[in-house]
């Protein structure tokens, strides 16, 4: 570390550090995320889904269910129609946004109800080891010989279709891999010498479990996350695509694909709309946790 | 004045369980086999040894951060062996340690001052207010300053880093501090600002040290009594002077003369040592220094050397029974 001369004059000799403690949390957050151009590119989109998800109703320009089939497989910008219609001549780019919220909402409920209950798990399995670990590891393991998608199609088809059961059946699927990756985290950590020297400070277990292990899972749980929304939202399309999960009319990305295939060689703006939508919200996700990523890492800071 | 025993340490052993194969029997390495010593307050006891020997399991197993197989620790009067783990944790209060990567054992999502604070935090000692007062007193007596409060660990040098170290060990005011080769890690130029730091401590806050090294010059330097370890055994024990100007044990004295001849008219007979260290898994038969000892007899290879108190000077080695 450089160390700056102190002046007689009594200035500060660490101006860094001075202000590192008056700036707001929030203002070196905007400050920081406005020196990368990935950063914002993944915060603006994630803006851009959240706005669409969340104000869809008063933005969309059409009722997303009304169906007029004198206007069916209108191509993109005609007759008021940007993205064009589809096969009962429902409006596409309405039919986007009503659908947005249902990613959204996948999305986010599927990695925090994933996340805390593989997070729990993976510390209990990972710090108090013993028959804990031994019981949830071998869960993990079972679960991990069947691809991620066909277990969650399996779960959703014995448990039946609709919005809250392809949660609930991504969350039974997706825990374990958030079990695993903070397995092996706290495995690593709890060996490295900062957490025995926490135990000979004399810091009770469960204060070190919360102070010393869970803040340094949040870099490798955020990672994760930012990939695992991604995942959710194209499981949630293939699953919806395959005629479970979110069924029609409601509109959502995946079953819009689902019923756009028959039309794919006549009519390709059904599905290539709802295939970008998708895609871009998963690299914006994508985007968007690199950078969180690189932040949260004090280590990596002023870099 | 007698010298009050801060410390005893009686037949501490540390058994790893190895497993070499499917259809092995279990194999155990003896990292730590039947030491004792006593350390009194006040003083600074030395751990010496080639690496490997069981200097840091014997620290760890101390102060309880290892598991030991068995023995007894009496700590001001008390065997702490067997404490349950928050039993054990109010103790630490009087014992710390200082570690020997000061980079490793800072947390390095951690400000400085959560890391000086959390010792008295978790304490209960003092409010929030004059936790941060005492935090920025004991950084000044470390040599660093209050600007350094909401720094994180990588920002500071090796040498920089071992002083917040050896601060959060301070913080608490305890009664001995284990330090496991505090400055070995340490550029040389760096290593005695960082004793002397340790030395200045030790007047300030009547600390006592067990302080393990491989380091001869720097033991010679700063301790008191000093005890010499091989394979897990302690060989000699007696005070520094002692030790170093007539040394007993012939694994003592080819250690020494292993050290470069600080004073020119200082007079040394060199033994090399034959061999490399055996490996703790095997140990030879008999006293373990056999193989490389210059003064093997046959009673060496198959009898255990008896432990020998020349007054004031213990030593294990057949040599010296009568
Ligand atoms: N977890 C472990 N499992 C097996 N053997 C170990 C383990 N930790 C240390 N040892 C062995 O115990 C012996 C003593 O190690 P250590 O106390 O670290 O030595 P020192 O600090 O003197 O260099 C070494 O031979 C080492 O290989
Ligand atoms: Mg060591």
């Amino acid at each position: 570390m450089n160390q700056t001369t102190i002046t007689s004059t009594g200035v500060n000799p660490h101006p860094v550090n001075m202000l590192r403690k008056r700036e707001p949390k929030w203002q070196s957050f905007l400050r920081r995320l406005l020196k990368s151009p990935t950063g914002i590119i993944g915060f603006l989109i994630i803006l851009g889904v959240l706005f669409l998800g969340l104000c869809g109703p008063w933005v969309a320009p059409y009722d997303p269910n009304q169906a007029e089939l004198s206007k069916k497989l209108l191509p993109p910008l005609s007759d008021g129609h940007w993205l064009g219609t589809d096969q009962l001549g429902r409006d596409i780019f309405s039919r986007l946004i009503h659908g947005s919220s249902v990613s959204l909402i996948i999305g986010s409920c599927t990695v925090l109800f994933a996340g805390l209950i593989g997070t729990t798990l993976g510390l209990i399995a990972g710090y108090f080891r013993g028959w804990a670990d031994i019981i949830i590891m071998r869960i993990v393991d079972v679960k991990l010989s069947f691809p991620f998608v066909l277990l969650v199609l399996v779960i959703n088809a014995v448990m039946g279709a609709g919005l809250q059961n392809i949660i609930i059946s991504l969350v039974f699927a997706g825990w374990i891999i958030y079990a695993r990756v903070v397995r092996s985290e706290v495995l690593a950590l709890r060996e490295k010498e900062f957490i025995l020297s926490c135990i000979a400070t004399g810091v009770p277990r469960w204060e070190i479990i919360l102070r010393h292990i869970v803040p340094n899972l949040f870099t490798p749980i955020i990672v994760l996350s930012s990939l695992q929304i991604a995942t959710y939202i194209i499981a949630e399309a293939s699953i919806s695509f395959l005629g479970f999960g979110v069924q029609p009319p409601q509109p959502a990305w995946g079953n819009m694909l689902s019923e756009g295939k028959d039309y794919i060689f006549s009519a390709w703006w059904l599905i290539t709309f709802p295939g970008i939508a998708i895609v871009i919200t998963a690299l914006g996700v994508n985007l968007f946790g690199d950078w969180l990523r690189d932040v949260l890492d004090p280590e990596l800071k002023g870099n | 004045m007698l010298p009050e025993p801060l410390l005893e340490i009686k037949q501490l052993k540390k058994f790893y369980d190895i497993k070499t194969g499917w259809f092995q029997p279990k194999q155990q390495v003896k990292a730590v086999d039947d030491v004792s010593f006593t350390v009194y307050k006040g003083e600074t006891f030395g751990l010496v040894g080639e690496s490997g020997c069981g200097k840091s399991t014997t620290g760890r197993a101390i102060l309880r951060l290892q598991e030991m197989t068995s023995g007894e620790i009496w700590f001001q009067g008390e065997n702490i062996a067997g404490l349950s783990y928050e039993k054990m944790r109010k103790l630490r209060r009087k014992m710390q340690m200082v570690f020997q990567d000061p980079y490793a054992s800072l947390n390095p999502k951690k400000t400085i001052l959560q890391i000086l604070t959390e010792p008295l935090r978790v304490h209960g000692l003092y409010s929030q207010e004059e936790r941060v007062k005492k935090a920025i007193e004991i950084l000044e007596i470390v040599g660093l300053s209050e600007y350094h409060l909401h720094s994180y660990p990588h920002e500071f040098s090796g040498g920089q880093r071992q002083r917040i170290g050896i601060a959060k060990a301070v913080i608490l005011q305890p009664e001995l501090i284990i330090a496991d080769e505090p400055v070995s890690a340490l550029d040389v130029s760096i290593q005695s600002q960082v004793i002397n730091l340790l030395l200045k401590l030790q007047r300030d806050f009547q600390l006592t040290y067990v302080f393990i090294s491989h380091d001869l010059g720097v033991v010679r330097h700063i301790t008191d009594r000093v005890g010499v370890m091989y394979l897990g055994k302690l060989v000699e024990l007696a005070q520094t002077e002692d030790i170093f100007t007539d040394p007993k044990h012939p694994y003592t004295k080819a250690l020494l003369s292993a050290v470069p001849i600080t004073h020119p008219d200082e007079e040394k007979d060199r033994v090399i040592l034959a061999g490399d260290v055996p490996s703790p898994l095997n140990p030879p038969q008999g006293c373990t220094f056999h193989p490389r000892c210059p003064d093997c007899m046959m009673i060496c290879k198959t009898e255990k050397p008896p432990v020998i108190d020349l007054g004031n000077h213990v030593v294990a080695c057949h040599m010296y029974s009568t």
